[in-house]
């Protein structure tokens, strides 16, 4: 009886088994979709794709992926934005973007999603939240779930730093150890000390920075020493009232820093530098620190010459005003234009998991949710973690406007004129940075 | 031989018959073959040209579709002739079209001139001379980054051994002084042969019977360069300076390659802030009023060469 009862109870639970698969096979297949991601082509979104593939497996749908590489990756994705083109389901787009799509109805608001799905904004890094996901800034709208946080920090020749002759002759010269550099103008110090020195009989460099003149690269370097000697992008009791805060005094000191230091410690033609430019002369030995987005520091760590213990990692150092970091990243957004809205949030329901983000770190992502990167054992995960934690704690972001483009450009311009080019004054750069962005602001009315 | 049917019958339809076809007139079969060649032209150059001198009195941005688009007068135009920076531009633009085209006039010509002469393997010499024309502006743009890489680069090691200069002491692209020259240079390396190409067809096309008369003559080889190559290869001369102004006029690729309109705004050409102004700030309306004033800039310049180049040839 016993047995016939067992048997019977199999029978059915094979039964209600079988016809649950066949339920959700059917399901899956009746909502499979093919779903491609875009992004920027570098290393982590490589990690996406294999990731993926996990995705692949359970949810039915097959993914695809755009990547552009970063010189040509916002031409590409913003004109693919505008001109409402259906290339894209998933955006890894930009933090300064955000401000333009959510207005602009190119993303998905994904408020009601999060709620459904129990998806909350407070599990993620505030910074990631405020710089890739929310529209106005420090509003509860979403248009993003942090994916990638990122940070400018520096990357130095630990190897060098350690020769006790150098050690020996640096504390001749400046009174102090040769140690990771507490300020900007101990940075520069060190630059200046390993600038046209002779290592292991190959003339080297103090710092690589960022130069870059066509895309955004002077501005995401500049940045660094505008905010820490006190640079403003308005008043913040006055929105887009920019006069005496752009071009504060501090500001003014900042971007004259800025020229020194290009000036006095980088390699010879680094005039247009920026992420990749700064990699090779880092990995080639040519400099001794290098100014570079955290997404490096995997790499670093693996390089056979500068990697395996050879180099260490320090967050922006202090100025005047304080100490603060350019933040890199971006969130993950559905396109509006999606034909495939559904499959895409089924896919960021995915990538909001836990133990998915916890991968996303393992594999040389960068995960912007707390209960990874606050865990106990985060910081000694990797030689640049803490490094990591304590430069996104100190995080700045550009304009997210919708005309964040409008702003950087002119940004670019006068910041490049006079760091590279020499052209004029520091005052007059950013003097003429705020006529340039009081017209922008007048054109969009918001003055 | 007798008269065939047809030779009867058109002789003797009256004349509008004979212009007829099914009932259509010369002047509208005409029009049949005509009007496609017309509507495209209409579709896709004279009507964006009507848009955009349209769009040029506007304040329309192309990434904000939905807001009011404003008539702003001549706005546009006196923000676009107002600005230093255009200016800058513009004269950016004027020094690498000048020097480009001397330079480029200068070296192709006497090139031509070495490459007619009868010597062996001088058809191995044009190859080898056109080949950097045939090669794409973006691959010679990579390509020469990495000969003026000051640490690296072929450029700056040969200039230092010739001069005794560091090769790493100088930038070709990232000093504000050499960066325009830079530009020069390879734009000259590149397309230099065209203008060769242009003048060797234009040497070769002077009957060698005037060169006889003048050796009969007594003319000395100079007094020959002078009065009969020089003002019979003038046209194409003129018209290699047309090709290669027009061209340059609109460079983009090669300089964007090569310097980003850097170092500063040193080389940003007119065609490079067109760009930036059109599809990275999205001023469509800016925009417009910048490339009406250009397309006016080289109609009027290109007009008035054009008669020149004509009277030129009427000689």
């Amino acid at each position: 009886m016993k047995n016939r009862m067992m048997n019977s109870a199999s029978a059915i639970g094979l039964l209600v088994g079988a016809g649950l698969a066949g339920a959700t096979l059917t399901a899956t297949s009746a909502h499979a979709a093919d779903l491609t991601l875009c992004w920027a082509a570098w290393d982590p979104a490589n990690a996406l794709v294999e990731m993926s593939k996990d995705f692949e497996a359970q949810s039915g749908h097959k993914m695809s992926f755009e990547f552009v590489p970063w010189p040509n990756f916002a031409d590409r994705m913003l004109n693919e934005l505008n001109s409402g083109g259906k290339l894209c389901d998933l955006l890894i787009g930009d933090s300064q973007w955000i401000g333009g799509a959510a207005e602009n109805g190119q993303y998905v608001k994904l408020n009601d999603f999060f709620d459904k799905e129990g998806i909350k904004m407070d599990d993620f890094l505030p910074a990631t939240v405020t710089g890739y996901a929310e529209w106005p800034k420090n509003s509860p709208n979403y248009y993003a779930l942090p994916a990638y946080a990122d940070v400018v920090g520096w990357t130095y020749r630990k190897d060098w730093f350690s020769r006790p002759e150098l050690q020996a002759e640096f504390k001749e010269k400046y009174g102090r150890d040769l140690d990771v550099p507490k300020t900007l103008a101990e940075l520069k110090d060190i630059g200046t000390f390993f600038q046209g020195r002779d290592i292991d009989g190959k003339t080297v460099y103090g710092a690589a920075i960022y130069t870059e003149r066509g895309s955004e690269g002077i501005t995401m370097g500049v940045t660094n020493a505008l905010y820490n000697y006190g640079f403003k992008y308005e008043n913040p009791d006055k929105p887009y009232d920019l006069e005496g805060f752009v071009n504060s005094a501090g500001a003014v000191e900042a971007l004259e820093y800025y020229k020194a230091l290009y000036d006095c410690c980088t390699p010879p033609g680094a005039s247009d530098a920026y992420m990749s430019q700064n990699i090779d002369a880092y990995k080639s030995g040519q400099v001794a620190m290098q100014m570079n987005f955290a997404f490096i520091w995997p790499g670093v760590e693996n390089d056979p010459n500068v990697g395996g213990g050879k180099s260490g990692y320090f967050a922006n150092p202090a100025g005047p005003a304080g100490q603060f970091a350019q933040l890199g990243g971006q969130g993950i957004s559905v396109v509006a234009n999606s034909d495939n809205k559904d499959a895409a949030l089924e896919y960021i329901k995915w990538f909001s998991q836990k133990d998915v983000q916890q991968k996303w770190w393992d594999v040389g992502g960068a995960s912007a949710m707390r209960s990874v990167v606050e865990a106990p054992s985060f910081a000694s995960s990797q030689p640049y973690a803490q490094t990591f934690l304590d430069s996104m704690a100190i995080v700045k972001d550009f304009w997210a406007e919708p005309s964040y483009a409008s702003l950087l450009l002119p940004m670019q311009e006068r910041v490049h004129n006079y760091v590279v080019a020499g052209k004029g004054t520091a005052k007059e750069a950013l003097d003429g940075l705020v006529k340039d962005w009081d017209e922008v602001f007048e054109d969009e009315g918001k003055k | 031989m007798s008269e065939s049917f047809i030779d009867r019958a058109a002789r003797a339809a009256p004349p509008v018959f004979a212009q007829k076809v099914k009932g259509l007139s010369d002047r509208a079969i005409a029009w049949i073959f005509v009007a496609p060649t017309i509507f495209i032209l209409l579709a896709i150059n004279i009507f964006p040209l009507i848009w955009t001198i349209y769009l040029s009195f506007t304040n329309f941005r192309v990434n904000r579709p939905n807001n009011p688009v404003e008539w702003v007068g001549l706005q546009n135009y006196q923000r676009i002739l107002g600005d230093a920076d255009v200016w800058i531009t513009m004269q950016a633009t004027a020094h690498f079209l000048i020097w480009t085209i001397v330079c480029q006039v200068l070296i192709g010509f006497t090139l031509a001139y070495l490459i007619n002469k009868k010597f062996r393997g001088n058809d191995l010499w044009t190859t080898i001379i056109v080949l950097p024309m045939m090669l794409s502006p973006a691959v010679v743009g990579n390509f020469w980054t990495f000969l003026y890489q000051p640490q690296i680069g072929l450029f700056n090691y040969i200039v230092g051994s010739v001069t005794g200069a560091d090769p790493s002491s100088f930038s070709m692209i990232g000093e504000v002084s050499l960066a325009p020259w830079a530009i020069v240079i390879v734009d000259t390396w590149m397309w230099t042969p065209f203008v060769m190409l242009i003048c060797l067809a234009g040497l070769r096309s002077i009957p060698e019977s005037i060169y006889e008369a003048a050796e009969c003559d007594r003319a000395s080889k100079w007094r020959q360069f002078w009065t009969i190559t020089i003002p019979m290869i003038l046209p194409f001369l003129m018209l290699a300076v047309l090709f290669r102004g027009i061209e340059n006029f609109k460079m983009f690729d090669l300089v964007v390659q090569l310097t980003g309109g850097g170092p500063g705004n040193t080389t940003t050409l007119t065609s490079i802030d067109l760009k930036r102004e059109a599809f990275e700030k999205w001023r469509t309306g800016y925009s417009s009023a910048y490339a009406v004033i250009l397309f006016v800039t080289v109609f009027g310049l290109a007009s008035i060469y054009v008669k020149a180049l004509n009277k030129v040839k009427q000689r």
